[in-house]
């Protein structure tokens, strides 16, 4: 190899944006500021969001019907991050899985802590832990984790989506 | 329909870091190829069709305007195409499709990507707002498929480290491949870190700077030249937070497969089809897409992987030039599938060759493997 060349060199940069949320992700975080998950619901195929987008990517119409779901779910799927990534404070090992809320049709994305990371399966129970009540905002960061509740596995199967 | 054939394929060396070059310099290599290996000239382009990846892996916003004079643009019809890490393989379709609708004889079309002057990883793993800082880069995001995949099939933790070892065994014939590294075996890659389980570091591909170009024209300039035809080509998209959607098994793969085998009137592509070019980042989507692309059954392509069935000698061989596992400049990786499979065809693959293919797929994923791009090129009209 030859010498690296002086002439290239590393520059932080930052720019700011203005981030609208839009209704339905505004009304599900306005829930989740009182501690409340509330999905939206397909008028044809039944199927149920959560985080809601408004609409249902199936059908093709919107979504408009609430429910409000419990913050229990299962390990849809997992990985196990080893490695730094940069700009994300979170130390690894950490565990980030795709939890499937009870009642949801789609999964998305969090932490799972409170767990030896041998443990860590896909169909394991899971509850969410939350952030202190004095500490929430409209944000899914109210969710610190989820950790396992010691109840017996679910069948993947259930993970399969029945119209 | 007026059929379209590639008559040129040019390509970079793929490196960690392309110093040596601007991004306008290391697109014009991999055109000045392509256009050399045409026999056309600057006349002879109707049009530019550019695809990257998303602009904030470079930082530069709408590339295309500034790199205008570099890819010989100025004054003609220029396109910019983006769809994640499938872009190399939508732009190739989508400047094939301007030749086929008439109003274009040639088109040249070109990816990129400079991995060296930003950071990826970064720009795939920004905390989007009112949600917990979560992603993990590619590697992260895929991870939880594969591992549903592992599951659901019972496939042995080997197959992801013979994937990685086959790969690049064929890039130490590919002298453009980015990694190179003699001796490989299945023990070196199992004692490399463990970066998202289940994969480990030799299990993922490498950030590269590169460029990939293809001069694509009607029967004009193709019937004179050692031309790759194109059979089938299509793109297909599905909605990432759909419900019912299956991650490791997508609706949009199955469909687009199908789609250009009926184009090309393949009923059996293990059979039909003498080799493929198949975006796989990291080992497990090998097994992963044997069935998505209807090579096999469900649950039957760690088999084929494990028997060697895509080896370069093999049934079916995957990614000969040692694929996106050894060479992966983000936004020209689709285009090299599709380029390296005209290269087979036309029998210009070199050390990498399968003897005698006739019959190649080139295909591409990106954003949340919602996103596809495949077509199927043959050395007869």
């Amino acid at each position: 190899m030859t010498e690296e060349k002086k002439d290239f060199f590393v520059s932080d940069i930052s720019l700011s944006y203005q981030y609208t949320a839009g209704n339905a992700t505004t009304r599900f975080l306005n829930k989740v500021a009182e501690g409340k998950l509330v999905a939206q619901k397909c008028p044809k195929c039944s199927a149920v969001y959560v985080p809601p987008r408004g609409s249902c990517p199936r059908c093709g119409i919107a979504t408009e019907e609430e429910l409000e779901l419990p913050d229990t779910g299962a390990v849809e799927s997992f990985t196990i991050v080893h490695i730094p990534i940069p700009g994300n404070p979170i130390v690894p090992p950490y565990v980030s899985a795709m939890i499937r809320l009870d009642g949801a049709d789609i999964s998305f994305l969090h932490l799972i802590q409170e767990i030896d990371l041998a443990e860590i399966r896909i169909g394991m129970r899971v509850q969410a832990v939350w952030k202190d009540k004095s500490e929430w905002g409209t944000t899914l960061e109210n969710i610190k984790w989820f950790k396992p509740t010691g109840e017996d596995d679910v069948d993947p199967l259930v993970f399969k989506f029945k119209e | 329909m007026i059929e379209a054939a590639v008559i040129g394929v040019g390509q970079t060396k793929y490196e960690a870091k392309r110093r040596d070059v601007s991004m306008g310099g290391l697109l014009r290599k991999a055109i000045d190829k392509a256009m050399l290996a045409a026999e056309v000239d600057w006349d002879a382009i109707d049009a530019v069709i550019l695809g990257k990846a998303p602009d904030m892996f470079e930082g530069v916003m709408m590339p295309e305007l500034s790199l205008v004079d570099a890819i010989g643009a100025n004054g003609k019809p220029l396109l910019r195409v983006h769809t994640a890490g499938s872009v190399g393989g939508s732009t190739a379709v989508i400047a094939a499709s301007h030749v086929c609708s008439g109003n274009f004889d040639t088109v040249l079309t070109v990816t990129y990507e400079k991995q060296s002057e930003s950071n990826a990883t970064w720009a795939l793993s920004p905390k989007y707002p009112y949600s917990p800082h979560i992603n993990a880069g590619a590697g992260g995001y895929f991870a939880p498929y594969m591992r549903e995949y592992i599951r659901r099939y019972d496939a042995p933790e080997n197959i992801g480290w013979k994937v990685a070892v086959k790969d690049r065994l064929n890039a130490l014939k590919n002298p453009l491949a980015h990694l190179q590294i003699p001796g490989i075996d299945e023990n070196m890659v199992a004692e490399t870190p463990m970066l998202w389980e289940p994969l480990r570091y030799l299990e993922s591909c490498p950030s590269s700077d590169g460029a990939c170009a293809m001069v694509i024209s009607n029967k004009k300039l193709a019937e004179s030249r050692n031309a790759a035809w194109i059979k089938g080509m299509a793109v297909r998209s599905e909605g990432t937070l759909s419900a019912g959607r299956d991650e490791v098994n997508p609706q949009g793969g199955q469909d687009c497969a199908k789609d250009i085998y009926d184009q090309a009137g393949i009923t059996n592509p293990f059979k039909e089809i003498d080799c493929a070019e198949i975006y796989v980042p990291f080992s497990w989507y090998e097994p992963m897409w044997l069935e998505n692309l209807h090579f096999c059954d469900l649950g039957e392509g760690w088999k084929l992987t494990e028997k060697g069935a895509t080896e370069i000698e093999g049934d079916i061989p995957f990614n000969m030039s040692g694929g996106v596992l050894s060479s992966n400049p983000i936004g020209a990786s689709g285009m090299i599938r599709f380029g390296e499979a005209c290269l087979q065809v036309t029998h210009q693959a070199g050390d990498h060759q399968v003897d005698g293919a006739n019959v190649a797929m080139g295909h591409a994923y990106g954003g949340a493997a919602q996103f596809f791009a495949m077509w199927i090129v043959s050395n007869k009209k």
